[in-house]
């Protein structure tokens, strides 16, 4: 089947879309969207964490018909242009990026966080991150880029 | 494999009878880990997130009417204060991403023995409203769970909504996991106090083949209450009553050892979220305080 939606801004289509595809394997495969990750494909990890209809969701429980005419944005399109998001800065600058993997699922659940609450408690951003699996940092320095990024003014 | 898009619910109940093999998808939490991980291949997905009124909520009379296709987010955020023992279940599904796409709908139609919101709906006493061609049927949850991921729902039927009355008491919901987000219950428990009616209702979640009723527990707690007159004159519980309610909740469970946990263990801890949100929600009734949440 043909789907049709948003991604990034951009009107999309997707072509030969196998009916009980995910939303995760149409941005990555055939979109050429590769930021959101693909590992547990059960909403487990939060890896494949994209906002659809401004909602963060795992795209790798969405059916890709579910997406027809909807408005999807995954990590690729925080950044403007080469200038990152301060969500994603403040990752970097708070060494919460270790191997890579989970960091587009944080950085985009971390940016719907401070979106909705600008200077979250600690017990806030753990509840916010809580679906998102990080096997190296320990989650410290990820709860130091949230803080930091909060200070930032992310959500302005 | 078919994806199907009903824009209406009528469309939607006429594919469902002529094609009573196509799986309705809603949020997609259970139905898509079954396709991506090959468990299921059904000859179509019938996706209902096209069809607004099963997203809406409106209430009624004291009731509150909740489409099956509500998220847990926003039930959450809109519905708390009438419901707050279906809200507390909520907020301990899955992630903020599950929460945003799961709903109570899908919890029934998976009818998982571990499912968060069943406990409270029995508690509640509410009932499910489903819809064929055929008309509308409403099924108290009582009667809904007919076995290990089996529930009373015909072929050509969909789950079109919830029916819970307004909380006039309060609510407790309380589980056990391995860890604080994202675990599947241990076990859980459900507790709604119906002064008005003189009755406490308690249901158990992943202690038995179904969610069910505590009844036994409920018939004690209720009689000890209303023959002590405490719902007039509500003086804080003996602790012999607390734990007999506790002790009472255990012994209606049929649990298994599983790797999540061992059959004496859930049993055990019945006993003990039992006797907590028991004296959360007693405290609750006697102050008018949110003990806990």
């Amino acid at each position: 089947m043909r789907v049709n939606m948003t991604v990034n801004g951009e009107q999309r289509q997707a072509d030969d879309v196998w009916e009980g595809e995910s939303l995760l394997y149409v941005l990555r495969e055939r979109l050429g969207l590769p930021g959101s990750k693909n590992a547990c494909e059960q909403g487990e990890c939060g890896s494949c964490t994209v906002y659809l209809d401004a909602v963060p969701v795992c795209a790798c429980l969405v059916a890709a018909g579910q997406a027809e005419g909807r408005e999807v944005r995954t990590v690729e399109g925080l950044a403007d242009g080469d200038r990152l998001d301060p969500v994603q800065q403040s990752f970097v600058d708070a060494g919460a990026v270790q191997c890579g993997f989970c960091t587009p699922g944080l950085v985009v659940a971390a940016h719907d966080l401070l979106a909705r609450v600008p200077e979250p408690a600690d017990e806030e951003i753990r509840e916010a991150l809580a679906g998102n699996l990080c096997r190296c940092t320990g989650y410290e320095k990820i709860l130091d880029a949230v803080k930091l990024a909060a200070t930032r003014g992310a959500s302005a | 494999m078919e994806f199907l898009r009903p824009a209406t619910l009528a469309e939607a109940l006429a594919v469902k009878a002529e094609r009573p093999g196509a799986v309705p998808i809603a949020g997609g939490t259970d139905v898509m880990v079954e396709l991506n991980f090959d468990h299921r291949r059904p000859e179509a997905l019938l996706d209902l997130t096209g069809i607004a009124e099963l997203g809406e909520w409106s209430t009624a009379d004291g009731n509150v009417r909740l489409g099956a296709g509500v998220p847990y987010t926003r039930l959450i955020e809109q519905l708390g204060a009438r419901l707050p023992g279906l809200a507390m279940a909520a907020r301990t599904v899955g992630s903020p991403q599950i929460r945003n796409r799961g709903t109570v709908g899908g919890n029934l139609g998976a009818a998982s023995p571990a499912g968060d919101t069943h406990p409270v709906l029995l508690a509640t006493g509410g009932t499910v409203e489903v819809a064929s061609v055929r008309g509308i049927r409403l099924i108290a949850a009582d009667d809904f769970y007919l076995g290990v991921k089996r529930n009373a729902l015909a072929d050509d039927e969909l789950i079109t909504a919830v029916n819970l009355p307004d909380a006039k008491a309060p609510q407790q919901f309380s589980k056990i996991g391995t860890r604080n987000a994202m675990v599947i219950a241990v076990c859980s428990f459900g507790l709604a106090l119906h002064p008005e009616q003189g009755r406490v209702g308690a249901a158990i979640g992943s202690a038995a083949p179904t969610p069910r009723r505590s009844r036994a527990a409920e018939d004690f707690l209720s009689g000890e209450l209303t023959d002590a007159g405490l719902w007039e004159s509500p003086a804080p519980l003996r602790d012999s009553v607390c734990r007999r309610f506790g002790e009472l909740v255990a012994e209606g469970t049929e649990p298994i050892d599983d790797v999540r946990g061992s059959a004496a263990y859930r049993r055990h801890a019945l006993s003990v979220l039992a006797r907590r949100t028991l004296t959360w929600a007693w405290q609750e009734y006697r102050t008018g305080e949110r003990s806990c949440a």
